[in-house]
């Protein structure tokens, strides 16, 4: 979407065979870097976005000028401390900030790749990023870690590449997408295509792109990432710069201007195609299917030390479901700890400052350096 | 380190697996790990003790031992460690069970309840005891289940469950339990230690 000059690049020549059957080559992987890879190259920390991230962490974003993502975790002195560690982030293939995506130009037809883009998976994103540690010849990484879909690749990578991390924390996850999941992500999707300007992906700019159900999309996912009591207690009945109702459909409560605040933002820096393809691939992530249905499998041979976090407030991938995590990682025997974080900011939890929770990834990440 | 964790140290072999149901602090999964090179896992159900064992590089799982031993499959640990928390569970039985199911040896340390201060607070006072190892008072104990060590003794005598080895101990003074003493021992003994095998 955006071909600003600060994104750096890697070419991956090296064929890639997708789940879906096809491969793809000479593809480019945009990811950013924090703090410095030591001499030892032992002090690497891959840290997987979710849906609506990017490569941009820490700092600020250099496209969209805001604080990166996760500010509140990573930088000098943080929960991730980039005195000490380099953080190596990637754009996911399939993203639309600089990685090989539907908002990619085809070189043979100089047109937008559109839903031409295969249908790719979290297994697809997890080899396509494993070529940076080729890149920076880094032979094994100290700690992957992700919250959302970023806690999925920390899990499929740690399957994929059992002994190429000392550590990893998947955060607020799942091992396998729930019908619920599905039904949120089907939401947003329909929302998309409902959209005249969608037009079977084959929208040209972002002028004439379907914004209006990407927003529909973002702001339905962003009810999922809030609990009850941070809605109430953030917006509770609050009337939005009026004295009364309306008696009409503009926005009369501040939940409701927020919504389409956090939707309008959202369509500026966002893909639409980009945000089809990245929920069906989590719609798709069942790890324990691919290992003959028993998840333990998975991390049969792996000498990976695991921290598995949850929080409280969390209903779209809440404790139970991180705690299956845990119990499969047991039953192989595994190196496990579990902490389930108390926090009332629903499943954002992991993106804001609850300092719980950081001092647990800044605690587990230091201890075992 | 306080004694009974000397002991129990004492109790396990070097390089071994074990797992510290409600391992607290971390303070003997920390020894254990630095002075024995033991494998060492904890289930504890304080977000806070996670905490800190999880700074001191420990794996510990938030958890509760009635819910949570199930995850464990069968002898998974050569050892599991419970220390003095048998009284707070609902079903102290099952828990035993599954101690059992998940280690080949279990170490269960007991506060007496047959010690002679408790006998004598109940008797002359009339009321619950409280000491030094029963801190609490009836109304906020997590104790739900209290024993004497010869209740111990007995259970485990009637599961057919093995006793290894059976410590007695009153302040720093350590001897060992057997069938002959166990109604002294049972008087003067603040804590029982039990190496047990099903």
């Amino acid at each position: 979407m955006n071909t600003s000059k600060n994104i750096k690049k890697i070419i991956i020549k090296k064929p890639l065979k997708l789940d879906c059957g096809k491969t793809i080559d000479n593809y480019p992987l945009a990811y950013e870097t924090y703090g410095k890879l030591n001499k030892e190259k032992n002090n690497a920390i891959l840290v997987f976005h979710a849906l609506s991230g990017d490569q941009f962490v820490a700092g600020i974003n250099p496209v969209t000028n805001k604080n990166g993502w996760w500010s509140y975790a990573v930088g000098p002195d943080k929960a991730i401390d980039t005195n000490k560690f380099f953080v190596i982030c990637a754009n996911v293939i399939g993203g639309c900030l600089g990685s090989y995506g539907p908002s990619s130009i085809d070189a043979k037809t100089n047109k937008i790749v559109g839903t031409n883009f295969p249908v790719i998976t979290i297994n697809d994103m997890i080899n396509a990023q494993y070529n940076l540690l080729e890149f920076f010849e880094i032979d094994k990484l100290y700690s992957v870690l992700g919250g959302s879909m970023g806690g999925m690749q920390v899990l499929q990578f740690v399957a994929n590449f059992p002994n190429k991390t000392k550590t990893a924390i998947p955060i607020a996850c799942t091992a396998s997408h729930s019908a619920q999941n599905i039904a949120l992500n089907e939401l947003g999707r329909q929302a998309i295509m409902a959209d005249k300007n969608w037009n079977n992906g084959n929208y040209l700019n972002t002028k004439s792109s379907p914004k209006n159900g990407l927003a529909v999309a973002r702001m339905a996912a962003h009810i999922t990432y809030l609990s009850k009591k941070s809605l109430e207690d953030k917006f509770g009945r609050k009337l939005q710069e009026r004295d009364g109702l309306k008696f009409s459909f503009d926005a009369d409560f501040q939940i409701e201007s927020y919504l389409r605040y956090q939707g309008n933002a959202f369509v500026d820096r966002f893909d639409a195609n980009t945000y089809l393809y990245i929920t069906r691939a989590m719609d798709y992530f069942d790890l324990a299917k691919q290992y003959n249905g028993n998840l333990s499998n998975a991390f049969k041979n792996s000498k990976t030390k695991f921290f598995v976090i949850s929080f409280t407030s969390d209903w779209l991938y809440p404790t139970l479901e991180n705690k299956e995590i845990v119990i499969a990682l047991n039953a192989a025997g595994a190196d496990v700890g579990f902490i389930e974080i108390n926090s009332d900011k629903g499943h954002d939890s992991f993106l804001l400052d609850v300092p719980d929770f950081l001092s647990s990834v800044k605690n587990f990440l230091e201890a075992n350096y | 380190m306080k004694k009974e964790f000397q002991i129990i140290a004492g109790l396990i072999e070097n390089k071994s697996r074990v797992l510290d149901v409600g391992c607290g602090d971390g303070t003997l999964m920390k020894y254990l790990k630095e002075k024995k090179s033991v494998d060492t896992r904890g289930l504890e159900i304080s977000k806070n003790n996670v905490r800190d064992c999880t700074s001191k590089g420990l794996s510990v799982i938030e958890g509760n031992a009635e819910k949570d031993l199930h995850q464990f499959p069968n002898l998974s640990f050569d050892y599991v460690v419970l220390s003095q928390t048998l009284q707070a569970f609902y079903n102290p039985e099952k828990v035993m069970d599954e101690l059992l199911r998940v280690a080949n040896k279990a170490i269960v340390t007991i506060p007496n309840f047959g010690h002679w201060k408790v006998r004598i607070h109940l008797l002359l006072k009339g009321t619950m005891p409280v000491t030094k190892t029963l801190p609490n008072e009836w109304y906020d104990t997590p104790n739900l289940h209290m024993c004497t060590i010869k209740d111990f003794f007995n259970f485990c005598y009637n599961k057919k469950i093995e006793l290894y080895k059976s410590i007695a101990l009153n302040g720093e003074k350590i001897s060992t339990i057997n069938s002959g003493n166990i109604n002294i021992k049972n008087f003067s003994s603040e804590l029982g230690i039990f190496l047990i095998k099903k």
